[in-house]
């Protein structure tokens, strides 16, 4: 078996360890035996995002996000919808989600228009939201998912898409409304950093599985791998007194 | 009567957490504070030359301690040693250094300082210079994104007295363009061996951007974003350092530095290991050179330094070799990793990750790390402190086979165990974060194990 994984932008969008998310992919479909093509695609780079199967974008600072910013736009945008139309699976972690929605409207100025995969939008927030997350989330038959957000930016869903998780601990999308992230079709879109997928492999292989289906054309099963460590980590967070000290 | 009282307390705070086993670098200072809340204003007046704020992401106390050091040549010297660098911490050095009348023996202030209390500070203290040696991603979950870290620091040069100094790091782009916009003298420092350096970036340096928008191109990369770079599109590009390191040997000792400054070249054997402590060493020499120091005579007291506490420092416990380094970020922690690598014979290392409010509430900083090259290595690792499932999980997925990592979250146990399975020959290397290294260090003390740490 083959997967084919598109990291986008990974110098200038890599926040708080967010390579570790590839880092987990590559190594849990390598475990089960598939041969993981990995691209590297950066600023101008033509590469075909239709031939991924599973699309990576991590979070930036402000400074590197207005600098891919044009070039997902001009660049990306096209070959990327093609990508989710056919199935593809995409992973999008704080600014990169928010670069998923509709529009993000900043403290002053106009609105800057986002790709529009997502049905959510992002208001600029004067506060940072920052801590441990804790969140439970039935698109992934109601697993727990465990992670550190840290964005000022508030996101609001739209009606054309399921919030990922509602949250125990921690604000989640907005501070308000309890949804955290974001799913539709195969693109999954959340705040949480940790790096999130090694300590959540429910997340992990949920992506892993809609990329190997995309790729294969029909229904796939995961062989089970031994998650001690993952569990470990992941129980560790979810059982902290009050997130933080 | 009020500054009296205050300092009173405060030393009787400070003898008591001392006979209790206790560090004593921050709760004296509380409780000076928290009597007299302009304790630090009234040490600054007190301070005739004036007092010198080093800060920046990785580096500060160690260029602190050989500023200080050097400075102490001529002058009494106030100091906050063991890394105590937030308000409180300040507070204590100060306190270490006045009578019981509250009036100041020292007339010279040498104070490392966190990048978010950069304004406080130096509001507080008019400092007359300053260093600041680099900017790297570090404990962001407290401060918001890099450049925020880069404003705080901008934000207290506004209240450096004016015509003051300020010894800036050539190297790294973030730093260099600091004294633009004050009436602050830049005082640059920076390596010219270009042969220590490499054309391709590591991972865990990022893409950097001039202020005009586009990306930096670099000629030379030392270490992470450290480098000579310039912008093709403006023209703005590295500034030429007056303290620069012209050529690096490595000696069984330690390295044979030249470094050129304008009182002519310095030849020196610096017992620290590491580029990045070269960078510390060229920082101070360049804040020291400000303050009108004899430079030669300092290239001559450098060969005499001895280790700071923590930033890797050698012990004998129970016969063993053991080496301890705090590791804090990503490009700290590569730099570690790379030296350890370099060695032969049997090792074990510990890494102790806490994730305390002093170390950083998010780990996730780990990722950025290249454990990779340990997945071939042959040392038995244990993953210590409060996040140890996170440290042994990054090792799993870094391809460290899981037979070779244990898990022992108590940072001494983790260390006992360590001792306990090693040969003679080998050396346990424990790398612990800020406060899994106090914990370790409270406790090794407790074992006899090793000298206590402050320095008063």
């Amino acid at each position: 078996m083959q997967v084919c994984i598109a990291h986008l932008y990974p110098e200038l969008m890599n926040l708080y360890g967010d390579r570790g998310n590839v880092i987990a992919l590559e190594r849990r479909a390598a475990w089960r035996g598939w041969e993981v093509e990995m691209r590297r695609v950066g600023l101008g780079d033509p590469f075909d995002l239709g031939e991924a199967d599973l699309i990576f974008l991590g979070g930036g600072e402000d400074r590197s996000q207005q600098l891919i910013f044009r070039d997902l736009l001009e660049e990306k945008a096209a070959s990327l919808r093609r990508a989710v139309e056919q199935g593809a699976a995409v992973l999008a972690i704080c600014g990169g989600y928010q670069l998923l929605g509709r529009h993000y409207r900043p403290a002053q100025g106009d609105e800057i228009p986002g790709l529009g995969l997502l049905d959510a939008h992002t208001e600029a927030g004067e506060r940072r939201l920052i801590g441990d997350v804790v969140a439970e989330s039935p698109p992934l038959g109601g697993a727990t998912l465990v992670g550190f957000e840290n964005h000022s930016g508030r996101t609001f869903l739209g009606e054309g898409v399921t919030p990922l998780a509602r949250v125990r601990a921690g604000f989640g999308n907005n501070g308000e409304d309890g949804t955290e992230g974001a799913v539709w079709r195969g693109v999954v879109g959340t705040y949480l950093h940790g790096a999130v997928l090694p300590k959540n492999p429910a997340l992990a292989d949920y992506l892993l599985r809609r990329a190997m289906e995309h790729r294969a054309g029909r229904p796939v099963e995961l062989s089970p791998l031994d998650d001690a460590a993952e569990e470990r980590a992941h129980r560790a967070l979810l059982h902290r007194p009050g997130g933080r000290r | 009567m009020r500054q009296t009282v205050a300092v009173g307390a405060g030393k009787l705070t400070r003898q008591l957490s001392r006979w209790s086993g206790r560090g004593g670098s921050t709760l004296p200072g509380r409780v000076v504070l928290a009597l007299e809340p302009d304790f630090l204003r009234r040490m600054a007046a007190q301070v005739g030359t004036g007092s010198l704020l080093v800060t920046g992401t990785n580096g500060k106390t160690t260029t602190a301690n050989l500023l200080a050091g050097m400075l102490r040549r001529g002058h009494r010297v106030c100091h906050n040693a063991a890394g105590a660098n937030l308000l409180v911490g300040l507070t204590t050095a100060f306190l270490t250094e006045c009578d019981p009348w509250g009036r100041l023996r020292a007339e010279l202030a040498v104070l490392e300082v966190d990048e978010a209390t950069m304004p406080r500070a130096a509001a507080e203290l008019s400092p007359v210079g300053g260093v600041v040696t680099n900017f790297f991603r570090d404990q962001l979950d407290r401060y918001g994104e890099l450049e925020h870290s880069v404003e705080l620091v901008r934000r207290g040069l506004a209240h450096f007295r004016p015509g003051g100094f300020l010894a800036l790091n050539a190297d790294d782009p973030l730093v260099a363009g600091l004294a633009e916009g004050t009436d602050l003298r830049a005082v640059y420092f920076g390596v010219d061996d270009a042969s220590l350096g490499t054309s391709r970036r590591e991972h865990a340096a990022e893409a950097r951007t001039c202020r005009c928008g586009q990306p930096l191109g670099y000629r030379r990369y030392f270490y992470a974003h450290l480098g000579h770079w310039a912008c093709s599109e403006c023209g703005l590009a590295r500034p030429e350092p007056a303290i620069s390191l012209r050529r690096l040997r490595p000696r069984a000792e330690g390295a044979r530095l030249t470094v050129a400054t304008p009182r002519g070249e310095l030849e020196f054997t610096f017992p620290l290991p590491g580029l990045y402590n070269v960078y510390n060493v060229l920082g101070a020499l360049a804040a020291a050179w400000a303050m009108g120091e004899d430079v030669p005579a300092l290239g001559r007291d450098l060969a005499e330094y001895s280790t700071v506490f923590g930033r890797m420092e050698r012990l004998r416990v129970r016969g063993r070799e053991v080496r301890l380094a705090l590791v804090k970020n990503p490009v700290g922690f590569n730099q570690v990793l790379r030296t350890l690598g370099q060695e032969r014979g049997e090792q074990v290392l510990v890494l102790a990750i806490n994730d305390r409010y002093a170390d950083g509430t998010d780990v996730s900083w780990l990722w950025d790390v290249d454990f990779e090259p340990l997945a071939g290595a042959s040392s038995r690792i244990i993953a210590s402190g409060i996040r140890a499932a996170d440290m042994a999980l990054r090792l799993k997925y870094a391809g460290v086979p899981p037979q070779r990592v244990s898990v022992i979250e108590r940072p001494i146990t983790a260390l006992e165990r360590a001792l306990a399975g090693i040969g003679a020959g080998g050396v346990v290397w424990v790398l612990p974060t800020y406060t899994a290294l106090l914990e370790l260090r409270a406790d090794m003390a407790r074992r006899g194990w090793a000298r206590r740490f402050w320095r008063v």
